[in-house]
């Protein structure tokens, strides 16, 4: 491959994600229903054509994504970087910067939740348990040591240990059942931490919470203060969002790693056929608790950073509700695929801020579109190339 | 644990096992059929219950408060919209997805809760709302007269009226349902299409009318254990389903997922052994035991699924290669 080739495929893809970002911070900066409803018209247009008339436009963009998985990646961190500069300096609404970072908290949990759904095939309905061990962890271990800065970040290995190990207990007792069953098990135990935390009044404060959790700091520079470029001040929200960027990226490409090594492919095989998996000498049970795992860990550094965003954790952020809201990103996305589920996850989490003005309706609109969108789009909005189209979760 | 105690408990559990009983019937059931879990049907059950509200609050202002004629048609009504709505929903979301993976359906699933939960909340609002009770003859007017209001005394403990009433109907339901399972032909239809949906078919059994069928009378059930509940507790609020629907489901596990008898059977087992333990923990000194009833309705079931995987009526079908 010659040099030529590396500056066409740079250009293609910085058009490509040109277009989309453009798209997303004009669809963000739109704030009457009407004209916004029209541009998510456009934008379904878009998808739609590209998708289904200009099949060569899809490969040679999908082609050339695949072709260079990191200078894409690149690409795509340095364009989002822009994002707080733009919506705090250019547009003056912050407000934007924060439920960018509330999205990239989601992506790191829908992320982690298709490692275990998508990937290895196990239904888990109580994925918000893992994100709510992270957050009570971190902002124990912070409010415990406030005057250390280095105790919030001691506490990420500290946080992924604990999700993982809850991942790894909870997880055991789902290893012989199949689908809706593990279901079922995993709601429960979802169910099971929200009550214990609304109730053990020593350690969790109940159902008031936890609250004055310090916000982040490296030597004296606390994510409070906010970050100050030449006169520009881009407010302490940026701090989280370049954070929560960061941990995105870390753990997309994680996922992108583990999807492509031996792990993934046994989960995969895993999730098509355990007993023909078994046969092939793929030992179901530790691969299983080590997908719970994974995808624990990613949710509790994600909690994490949500305690401290917040600066309050309370059982209330992690009812069933979360838990199903993480599935449909997934699903949404396509499961299995990792720039579907990141897709999924942003269009979820920045979709009811934009339906605000139904009010009250907008949950009634959301179900039935997750109702319509399920009957007539089943595999997702970024399907994964690699998944087959078998009957079983 | 004095004898006292554990006799209350025996009452408040049956009570709550009849109504759990009618909404797990609905899970196996449909189950049984579709090898499905509906996940809207605790939603149902909530619809039901806010349908009978307002139709007793409706007969109440029209003057008619005799709890032999407002409780039944508050039942029939409320039984009727459930049963349409069932299969609405089975229309709407189920049946075009029924060749499509599991996880589809379980959003679609989720998808029509939130949209029931949602609907319910704007027409009937976001509090608790105030299910219509028996009352006195003092208090006509304000509640469903007819019956006796003083509870009956069995030594320390005291049998409501309305806990009478809940698991006489829970238990005439249970036992109609079990005849028309068992003694109709269309009974033996929907336990052939259970066994071997294809074999059914060629045998002259309509699939889709089966599952139609299921839905209705699962529907029903469900609305009929709402209108017990808000009768029991006292109100409604639009977020009730979701709690019951998990409970309800298992119910529907511990006595075998798609045995019908094995639901009912759950459902009071269920029922007795919430509140007894319960109050077992709270005689034993665990401060704030009520707190944790719904923890241990999980532990109970995760307990089940990983021992008992199939039930306590059901059979351990090997799995087909």
């Amino acid at each position: 491959m010659g040099g030529r080739h590396v500056v066409v495929d740079v250009l293609k893809i910085l058009a490509t994600l040109l277009v989309s970002f453009a798209a997303l911070v004009v669809g963000l900066k739109i704030d009457k229903p009407l004209p916004f409803i029209a541009w998510a018209g456009a934008c379904a247009v878009g998808g739609w054509l590209i998708t289904w008339k200009l099949p060569w436009l899809q490969e040679m963009i999908w082609s050339t994504f695949s072709r260079r998985p990191r200078l894409s990646a690149l690409i795509a961190a340095l364009l989002l970087a822009l994002f707080p500069p733009i919506f705090v300096g250019v547009f003056h609404q912050p407000y934007w910067v924060h439920a960018a970072t509330v999205a990239g908290l989601y992506v790191c949990l829908a992320l982690g939740l298709n490692i275990v759904v998508g990937l290895a095939g196990l239904l888990d309905l109580g994925f918000v348990a893992f994100f709510a061990i992270g957050a009570y962890v971190g902002a124990l271990f912070s409010l415990e040591f406030k005057e250390v800065w280095w105790a919030t970040w001691l506490a990420i290995p500290l946080c992924a240990a604990a999700a993982s190990l809850f991942g790894v207990t909870l997880g055991a007792p789902t290893l012989r059942l199949r689908g809706d069953y593990v279901a079922i098990v995993t709601l429960g135990f979802g169910e099971i931490i929200r009550i214990v935390l609304n109730n053990w009044d020593s350690v969790t404060n109940g159902p008031k919470g936890l609250f004055g959790i310090p916000a982040p700091r490296i030597g004296s520079w606390s994510f409070a203060s906010g970050i100050n470029i030449g006169g520009l001040s881009l407010g302490s929200s940026s701090a989280y969002y370049y954070a929560t960027l960061l941990l995105a990226f870390v753990v997309a490409a994680l996922a992108s790693r583990l999807d492509d090594s031996s792990i993934g492919r046994a989960w995969r095989a895993i999730r098509e056929d355990e007993l023909a998996a078994g046969a092939m000498g793929i030992h179901a049970r530790n691969y299983k608790l080590l997908a719970f795992a994974c995808g624990a860990a990613s949710a509790g550094v994600a909690g994490l950073l949500f305690a401290h965003l917040q600066t309050f954790v309370s059982p209330e952020s992690f009812v069933f509700m979360e838990s199903a809201w993480i599935l449909c990103m997934v699903v949404l996305g396509g499961m299995g695929s990792i720039p579907g589920v990141v897709l999924g996850a942003v269009t979820l989490s920045i979709l009811p801020e934009k339906l605000r003005d139904f009010e009250e309706y907008r949950m009634l609109v959301f179900g039935a579109c997750l109702v319509l969108f399920m009957t007539l789009r089943p595999q997702g909005l970024i399907p994964a190339r690699r998944r087959s189209s078998a009957r079983e979760p | 644990m004095t004898f006292d105690v554990l006799l209350q408990q025996l009452f408040n559990g049956l009570t709550l096992g009849g109504m759990f009983a009618l909404v797990a019937l609905g899970y196996t059931m449909v189950y049984g059929i579709l090898e499905l879990v509906n996940f809207a049907h605790g939603e149902i059950f909530m619809v039901g219950a806010f349908l009978a509200m307002w139709t007793l609050q409706f007969l109440l202002g029209s003057g008619i408060s005799s709890v032999w004629v407002a409780l039944p048609i508050a039942l029939m009504v409320s039984m009727t919209g459930a049963a349409i709505l069932g299969v609405v929903v089975e229309r709407v979301a189920y049946r075009p997805l029924r060749r499509a993976p599991r996880i589809t359906i379980l959003l679609s699933a989720i998808g029509v809760s939130i949209v029931l939960q949602n609907a319910m909340m704007l027409l009937g609002g976001r509090d608790l709302q105030a299910f219509p009770q028996l009352v006195g003859p003092e208090h006509a007017g304000m509640g469903l007269t007819g019956l006796s209001t003083t509870a009956i005394q069995v030594g320390g403990a005291t049998f409501q009226v309305v806990q009478g009433v809940i698991v006489v109907v829970s238990v005439a339901l249970m036992l109609g349902l079990d005849y028309f399972v068992n003694g109709t032909r269309m009974g033996r239809g929907m336990r052939a299409t259970a066994q071997d949906p294809g074999a059914a078919q060629m045998m002259g059994i309509e699939p889709n009318r089966i599952v139609l069928i299921t839905f209705i009378i699962g529907s029903a059930l469900a609305a009929a254990g709402g209108t017990l509940a808000g009768l029991y507790y006292g109100g409604i609020k639009f977020n009730d389903g979701f709690v019951i629907g998990l409970k309800a489901f298992t119910a529907a596990v511990l006595g075998g997922v798609g045995n019908i008898r094995g639901a009912m059977l759950g459902g009071f087992i269920l029922g007795l052994c919430e509140t007894v333990l319960v109050a077992g923990l709270d005689v034993m000194g665990v401060p704030e035991a009520f707190d944790y009833k719904d923890a241990i309705t999980f532990l109970i079931l995760v307990a089940i699924l990983t021992l008992r995987p199939a039930g306590l009526l059901g059979r351990l079908t090997a799995e087909k290669v």
